[in-house]
C-alpha cells in the first residue's frame, strides 16, 4: 500500500501553511499564519492557552475549514483532496489527541490494532504482532488487556502514541505530550519522541506549552501568541531572541502579558 | 421585545441546522451501508450485530411486559364502557386494529427512545468531547459509516421486530382478560382477533415501526455530534434527545394516522 508514494527527502517542506486564517463566530482566531516543517525535523509549536495553538492543530490535520490561506501536506492543499486522496493522505500521518482519545470501549491492544484492520488486510496474527512492537516500543508490552480507564495518565499517552505510529506514518502530530503528567513521566515521553524520529524518520510536530519539553525535543520552535505567529527559528535562536513578548512568555512573566489598557476597555465595552 | 424576537430567530435557526444535520446523517448512512461494500468500507456486520442486541434484545423483557400491561388496560377499558351498550363482545375487533395499527408500534417506539435514544446521544456525545470522533477522522475512518450506519440498520430490523413482539403480548394481555371477564376460550379469541385483522392493518403498525426507528437514530446520533460543553452538555443533549425522540414519535404517529385513516 506504500509502494506508490514518493519518499520524501530529508528537509523537503512536509507542511506548508501558507495565509491561514480561522474564526470562530465572530473572534479571529488565527490569523495571517506562514509555516513550513521540513521532513526529518521536530517542530514545536508553543504558545499559552488560548494562543490559537489548537486550532492550528485542527487545521493542519483538515478538521477544520479556513476561511482564509492554505495548508499543504506532502505538497497537496488538503482543502481540495477529495476523499479518497484525504484517505490516502491520513494513511501517511499519526496524531496523538490531548487526551488520548483512545476508543474507551475497546482494550489497548484492539485500539492500537484498530488503524490496521480498518485500512489493511492483514490476517489477525499479523496485525497481532505488529501491535505488539508498537506497544514494545512505547514500553507498553503487557498492558495488551486493559481498557483506558484502567491506565494512568501516561499510559494512556503511550498507548496513543502507539496507534498513532501504527501504519508507520511519515508525520506525526503529538498535541500536549505532557499535559496533565509528572515531570518524570514527561520526561521519559520527550525521551520516547526524541527516540521514535531517530529510529523511524519521522517528521514530529509537537503542540505544547510546556517550556522545558519544548527547548529539550525541539530542532525548531515557532512561537504563536494571541493567534499570531511570533517567531520560528531554532531553539538557541528562540532562546536568545530579543522579542519581547517571546523573551515574556519564556520567562513567564505575566505583568508583561496583560493587555494595553486600550485594548482591555475595548473588550469591556464591546456588547 | 427585540431580545425577544431575536431569541426566537435564534431557535428557529438553531432547529432548521439540526434538521438539515438529521437529513444529512440520514442520507450519509443509507450511502454507506449501500455504497461502503464496493468502496471497500463495509458497515461493519459486528457492529450492526452488536447495536442490535443493545437496542433490540436488551428491550425484549420490559416491550413485552409494558405491551401486556397495556393489553389488559386496553381491554379492561373497553368492556367497562361497552357493557352500557350490551356489545361487550365487541372488545375484541377494537383490541385488534387498535393495538396492531397503533399502539404496538407506539409503546416500542417510546421504550426504544427511552433507553436508546438517550444512550446513543450519551455515547456519541462523550465521544465527541473526548475527542474520540475527531480521531476517527484523522483515522481515516468515516464517523458516520463507523458510528450512525450501524445504529440506523439495527433500529430498522429491531423496531419492527419488536413491533410484533409488542402486538402478540398486548393481544395475549387483552384475550386473557377477556376469557376472565367475558367467558371466552382462549382459542376463540385468537380465532376472532384474525378474522377480523387483515394484512393492511398489521402493515400500518409497521411501517409507523420504521419511521419511529428511522426518527429515534437521527435524533439520538443528531443530539450527540451537537453535544458541546463538557458532563452538562452530556446532560442536556441526553434529556433532548429523549424529548425529541418522543414528541416526534408522537406526532409522526398522528400525522400517519390522519392520513392513513382517511
Amino acid at each position: 500500500m506504500s509502494g506508490t508514494r514518493e519518499r520524501i527527502e530529508p528537509g523537503q517542506p512536509v507542511v506548508e501553511v501558507e495565509g491561514l486564517g480561522a474564526r470562530y463566530g465572530e473572534q479571529t482566531v488565527l490569523e495571517d499564519i506562514d509555516l513550513t516543517i521540513r521532513a526529518g525535523e521536530i517542530h514545536v509549536i508553543m504558545g499559552g492557552s488560548g494562543s490559537g495553538k489548537s486550532t492550528l492543530l485542527r487545521h493542519l490535520l483538515g478538521l477544520n475549514q479556513p476561511v482564509a490561506g492554505q495548508v499543504r501536506l506532502f505538497g497537496q492543499d488538503i482543502a481540495r483532496l477529495g476523499e479518497r486522496e484525504m484517505l490516502a493522505l491520513r494513511r501517511r500521518i499519526g496524531v496523538s489527541f490531548q487526551g488520548g482519545a483512545l476508543f474507551s470501549s475497546m482494550t489497548v491492544e484492539d485500539n492500537v490494532a484498530f488503524p490496521l484492520r480498518e485500512h489493511t488486510r492483514l490476517d489477525e496474527n499479523t496485525i497481532r504482532i505488529m501491535t505488539r512492537m508498537k506497544l514494545e516500543v512505547v514500553n507498553l508490552a503487557g498492558f495488551e488487556d486493559l481498557l483506558p480507564n484502567q491506565l494512568s495518565g501516561g499510559m494512556v499517552k503511550r498507548a496513543a502514541l502507539a496507534r498513532a505510529i501504527v501504519m508507520d506514518p511519515e508525520l506525526l502530530f503529538f498535541d500536549e505530550p505532557s499535559a496533565g503528567l509528572d515531570p518524570v513521566v514527561s520526561a521519559e515521553l520527550d525521551e520516547l519522541i526524541i527516540r521514535l524520529r531517530d529510529i523511524m524518520k519521522i517528521t514530529v510536530v509537537v503542540v505544547t506549552h510546556e517550556l522545558e519539553s519544548a527547548f529539550k525535543i525541539a530542532d525548531r520552535i515557532t512561537v504563536l501568541d494571541r493567534g499570531r505567529i511570533l517567531m520560528t527559528d531554532t531553539t538557541g535562536a528562540v532562546r536568545a531572541t530579543a522579542h519581547t513578548r517571546v523573551q515574556a512568555l519564556l520567562q513567564r512573566r505575566p505583568e508583561a502579558l496583560q493587555l494595553d489598557a486600550e485594548d482591555y476597555l475595548q473588550r469591556l465595552t464591546r456588547s | 421585545m427585540y431580545a425577544l424576537t431575536e431569541n426566537l430567530g435564534r431557535r428557529v435557526a438553531r432547529g432548521i441546522d439540526e434538521f438539515g444535520y438529521a437529513a444529512l446523517l440520514l442520507a450519509e448512512s443509507l450511502y454507506w451501508l449501500v455504497a461502503g461494500v464496493l468502496r471497500g468500507q463495509p458497515v461493519r456486520l459486528r457492529a450492526v450485530v452488536t447495536e442490535m442486541m443493545r437496542i433490540g434484545v436488551a428491550a425484549i423483557p420490559i416491550v413485552a411486559i409494558l405491551a401486556f400491561a397495556n393489553g389488559v388496560m386496553m381491554a379492561l377499558q373497553g368492556v367497562y364502557t361497552l357493557k352500557d351498550f350490551g356489545a361487550e363482545s365487541q372488545v375484541i375487533p377494537g383490541l385488534a386494529l387498535s393495538i396492531t395499527r397503533e399502539f404496538g408500534a407506539l409503546i416500542v417506539g417510546i421504550v426504544v427512545a427511552g433507553r436508546s435514544g438517550s444512550a446513543i446521544a450519551a455515547r456519541i456525545g462523550s465521544m465527541q468531547m473526548s475527542q474520540e470522533i475527531d480521531a476517527l477522522r484523522v483515522l481515516g475512518v468515516n464517523p458516520v459509516r463507523y458510528l450512525v450506519a450501524p445504529i440506523l440498520l439495527a433500529m430498522l430490523v429491531m423496531v419492527p421486530a419488536l413491533t410484533i413482539l409488542a402486538n402478540l403480548m398486548a393481544l395475549t394481555g387483552g384475550g386473557l382478560l377477556c376469557v376472565l371477564k367475558l367467558h371466552f376460550s382462549l382459542a376463540s379469541y385468537w380465532e376472532a382477533v384474525i378474522a377480523y385483522l387483515e394484512v393492511a392493518d398489521v402493515m400500518q403498525g409497521l411501517v409507523k415501526s420504521l419511521v419511529f426507528a428511522v426518527l429515534i437514530a437521527l435524533v439520538g446520533c443528531t443530539n450527540g455530534f451537537m453535544a458541546r460543553g463538557g458532563a452538562d452538555g452530556i446532560g442536556h443533549s441526553t434529556t433532548r434527545s429523549v424529548v425529541l425522540c418522543i414528541a416526534a414519535i408522537v406526532i409522526a404517529d398522528m400525522l400517519f394516522t390522519l392520513f392513513l385513516s382517511r
